[in-house]
């Protein structure tokens, strides 16, 4: 309907114009991208957004603060959780709340657990788009997993809406644990499959090495973050550098890899993976007792002022910005949401490659489009 | 670098900043036209080194529009907030997308949500709103619209 | 003994006792021609089921299995269905380009068929000069895709079929020289005489080394030439949605659909032949009595049960493999496949010259 007429007709200069969305099936959404080609190579990418803009920041305004939390479920809805959790804790900041530990911890084995079936569903996507199917559906097998284990205890499967400011909305379920545990098991003997399947094919490292390559400086300028930063060498692990809630007692690692191509992001991406199921072992047999929600009052106000928190997301840093005016519900709220900053980077990374190229460097920005229209 | 420490440096490179404290990261006010000078300076300083900008966008607060920029150093690990009051009517402020890259895209959405014109942006055009927009910006505490909007 | 070769020549006797000869030959043609398009139609429904089987097995699920038993006649009601839709064109299409080039595809499919062997002595048509016909014939098929492509007025259609072409025409090379490592070592063109040869053993095991080669080179170059994944480029559903056929729905788009089923049988069937016996039973050198055991199995399930092996393996490609760029599909080709498939025709030669294959 909108933006055709300049799009449609060639230009004079021989090049061929061509709409990638926003319905394509390597867009994984509504994202639309105009890209200008000469033969096989490209010449320019241009993104148009907006197909699924909701102005959630809008909506916001008019939300309480115990309200606003589940919005944003609908932004990443595949680390729907941890935008929760991001939103929380900002709310948590303005009113000094103090979260008990229980709540703490169900809080980050959750995240971990989210951050890893984002990456499956993920690696399934990414290897779809080079073109083999088999992976989506193996990587399915074990999301599945993970998605029982948040019905049991959330009542959702991807937009869980289990966190209330202070805590979280109910205990766990008496299964939890043991599902969690046989999940581990499960996902150790996987993840080799993965490998296999994927990781050492020759096809697959042709397509993936010295593809979209970025150096630490665009990474910086550009504002990335997540795996696509950390693909360049940046660190930029928002749980090891600003820690938030148990994180600095946690013995994890940061993956890192210096290569910077699209090869590196998915190393990186396969390796949290692992360090997630090694943050969720130290605390699967470690929930401590208590209370699962901290007293709070029924009205929330924040206090005049501003409140800016972070969190990892499984694609990067969420940031989220309030302005209080001091009333029930946030001024201005702002979420700087990852892929927003990462989808910037694409026609830097890549600009000259072939098409299948920008298939497979947008695949490893793992893009999810109602986090970048939001 | 401390908060107190970052705000020695700062007052000596611009001393008309006006500084803002009792939150987290230390918050500078400075006038739009000073903006892209300080910018630079605060790229480019070898003590300060913000090379991230992690975060802009704007606040309407019905009088003036506020641009806010949250940056960081990965370098150093601090952080520095600034903020530039804008005039509602005619809001106008230079670009950094050449400073920091990633402003690019966060100055087209705040172009077309706020109305504040980005001056020398290489490509200041709408992004999210569709083509051929009329009427006002959607992120302005005035907008109304009867019937996408719903109230809560 | 039961077998094709002998229905034929009973039709053949009784047609030629009820009719003057001119009558019984129109006769035969029809009932091959007619032959032909059941046998197009069977296995069309038969490889789409066997597809989405295997791609389920491969996959861990249970692929189709609401319609029949097992899921069995999914494959009919898809049919079905794209028989009722409407085939559409669009407007800026070029309309006559447009509609023939599915039915190019086809005829193409279908004037392969003619010199394969799928029995002992049941043959359509045992031209003298076989393999060169089927390269020859084999090489049509790009036409269509292109005439596809251009007509469409679709860029991405466009672009898949300027693949397609790039594609087919390079790979070719590789799978000609492929076949002729067994030209060179059998001596004749005919398919009856290549099948004959391989009597004491089939070529892969009698070639060494070289044929093996050579039997690699052809399954890879003839995946690439049906446009099968990991070379499925010119469709390449992530990049260019559905490549050359975007545009076509309804049984243009089955056409498409089922040349290209049928152009997987007709490789394999034709790899079967030349490297792995056709339908002559699994026979080692002169051990007269293990020979004569493999011939009671009969030739058509010999032909057929190798010709299925083949175009198990190509499935079992498409669903493991990424796909590959197209630069490096025709790096591939002209890097690698070509001169090694030369420099192995070399050898065999040499092997055929100095009588080094058993």
């Amino acid at each position: 309907m909108y933006r055709t007429t300049d799009i449609l007709t060639s230009s004079t200069s021989g090049d061929m114009v061509i709409n990638v969305g926003p319905q394509h099936p390597a867009t994984h959404g509504v994202l639309h991208l105009v890209i200008t080609l000469n033969g096989e190579t490209i010449k320019k990418i241009e993104p148009h957004l907006g197909y699924i803009h909701r102005s959630i920041e809008k909506m916001c305004e008019s939300l309480t603060y115990r309200q606003f939390i589940y919005v944003t479920s609908r932004m990443d809805y595949l680390s729907a959780h941890i935008n929760n959790h991001a939103c929380a804790l900002c709310v948590e900041k303005g009113l000094q709340i103090e979260v008990p530990p229980r709540a703490q911890v169900v809080r980050v084995i959750l995240d971990e657990l989210t951050r890893i079936a984002s990456h499956e569903l993920w690696w399934g996507a990414m290897a779809m788009d080079l073109g083999a199917f088999t992976p989506f559906f193996h990587a399915f097998r074990e999301r599945e997993m993970i998605n029982e284990i948040m019905e049991e205890t959330c009542g959702a499967r991807l937009t869980m809406n289990y966190i209330v400011p202070g805590g979280v909305m109910m205990d766990i379920h008496p299964n939890f644990q043991k599902k969690i545990k046989e999940f581990i098991v499960l996902y150790k003997q996987k993840i080799n499959e993965y490998h296999e399947l994927v990781t050492g094919n020759v096809i697959f490292e042709n397509r993936m090495k010295n593809i979209g390559t970025l150096t630490a400086e665009q990474v910086i300028s550009y504002g990335c973050s997540g795996p696509v930063a950390r693909g360049s060498g940046v660190k930029s692990d928002i749980r090891k550098l600003y820690p938030y809630e148990i994180y600095d007692k946690l013995d994890f690692e940061e993956a890192l890899e210096t290569g910077g191509d699209s090869y590196a992001r998915y190393l990186i991406r396969m390796r949290e993976m692992e360090q997630s199921i090694k943050i969720i072992e130290q605390l699967v047999d470690n929930i401590p007792d208590g209370d699962f929600q901290a007293k709070t009052k029924a009205v929330l106000k924040l206090p005049k002022g501003e409140f800016y928190t972070s969190v990892e997301t499984a694609r990067g840093e969420l940031g989220v910005y309030i302005v209080s005016e001091g009333g029930t519900t946030p001024y201005r709220i702002k979420f700087r949401s990852p892929g927003f900053s990462n989808l910037s980077i694409l026609n830097d990374m890549v600009k000259g490659g072939k098409i299948g190229d920008l298939i497979a460097a947008m695949g490893t920005l793992d893009l999810v489009i109602p986090d970048i229209d939001r | 670098m401390m908060n107190e420490e970052l705000k020695n440096l700062i007052s000596e490179l611009l001393p008309t900043a006006v500084f803002e404290e009792g939150n987290e990261w230390l918050g500078v006010n400075v006038e739009p036209q000073d903006w892209l000078a300080f910018a630079q300076q605060l790229s480019n300083n070898d003590l300060l080194k913000f090379d991230s900008l992690f975060c802009l966008t704007c606040v309407d607060w019905k009088t003036h529009l506020t641009m806010v920029y949250h940056l960081r150093s990965t370098h150093f690990r601090h952080h520095l907030v600034v903020k530039s009051k804008l005039d509602r009517n005619k809001a106008e402020i230079e670009t950094v997308s050449h400073i920091w890259r990633t402003a690019e895209f966060h100055e087209r959405e705040v172009y077309e949500m706020f109305g504040v014109n980005f001056l020398n942006h290489p490509d200041l055009r709408l992004l999210i709103l569709p083509d051929g927009w009329e009427g006002k910006n959607p992120l302005r505490k005035d907008f109304e619209d009867p019937v996408n909007m719903i109230k809560l | 003994m039961w077998s094709f070769s002998n229905i034929a020549n009973e039709i053949h006797t009784w047609l030629s006792s009820q009719l003057p000869p001119i009558w019984a030959t129109i006769v035969e043609m029809v009932i091959a021609g007619v032959a032909v398009i059941g046998l197009f139609a069977i296995l069309g429904l038969v490889l789409v089921i066997m597809e989405r089987k295997v791609a389920a097995w491969i996959q861990i699920r249970l692929g189709p299995n609401r319609v029949g038993p097992k899921g069995m006649f999914q494959s009919m009601a898809d049919t079905v269905k794209l028989l009722v839709k409407e085939g559409m064109t669009p407007n800026g299409a070029d309309k006559l380009m447009f509609n023939v080039a599915p039915f190019i595809a086809m005829i193409v499919a279908m004037l392969l068929m003619a010199p394969i062997g799928f029995a002992k002595d049941f043959q359509l048509w045992d031209l003298n000069i076989g393999v060169l016909y089927i390269t020859a014939i084999s090489s049509i098929s790009v036409i269509g895709i292109l005439m596809a492509g251009w007509a469409s007025n679709n860029k991405y259609s466009l672009l898949g079929a300027m693949r397609s072409g790039a594609q087919i025409v390079s790979y070719e090379l590789s799978a000609g020289l492929a076949i002729l490592t067994i030209i060179v070592l059998t001596g004749s063109l005919q398919l009856s005489d290549i099948v004959q040869a391989q009597a004491d053993g089939w070529w892969i095991f009698k070639g060494h080394l070289p044929v093996i080669i050579a039997f690699l080179i052809f399954i890879t170059a003839v995946t690439a030439e049906t446009n099968r994944a990991p070379f499925d480029l010119a469709e390449a559903e992530s990049e260019l949605t559905a490549g050359f056929h975007t545009e076509y729905s309804g049984m243009k788009f089955a056409l498409f659909f089922l040349a290209e089923y049928i152009n997987v049988f007709i490789v394999c069937a034709i790899g079967a032949t030349l490297f792995l016996g056709g339908w002559m039973p699994f026979h080692i050198g002169n051990w007269e009595g293990f020979n004569h055991v493999m011939d009671y199995i009969p030739s058509s399930v010999w032909f057929f049960g190798k010709t299925f092996f083949l175009i198990f393996v190509i499935m079992w490609f498409r669903w493991t493999f990424p796909r590959l760029r197209i630069d490096q599909l025709l790096n591939l080709e002209w890097k690698y496949l070509l001169p090694i498939s030369m420099i192995n025709l070399l050898l065999v030669t040499l092997i055929a010259i100095l009588g080094w294959h058993f």
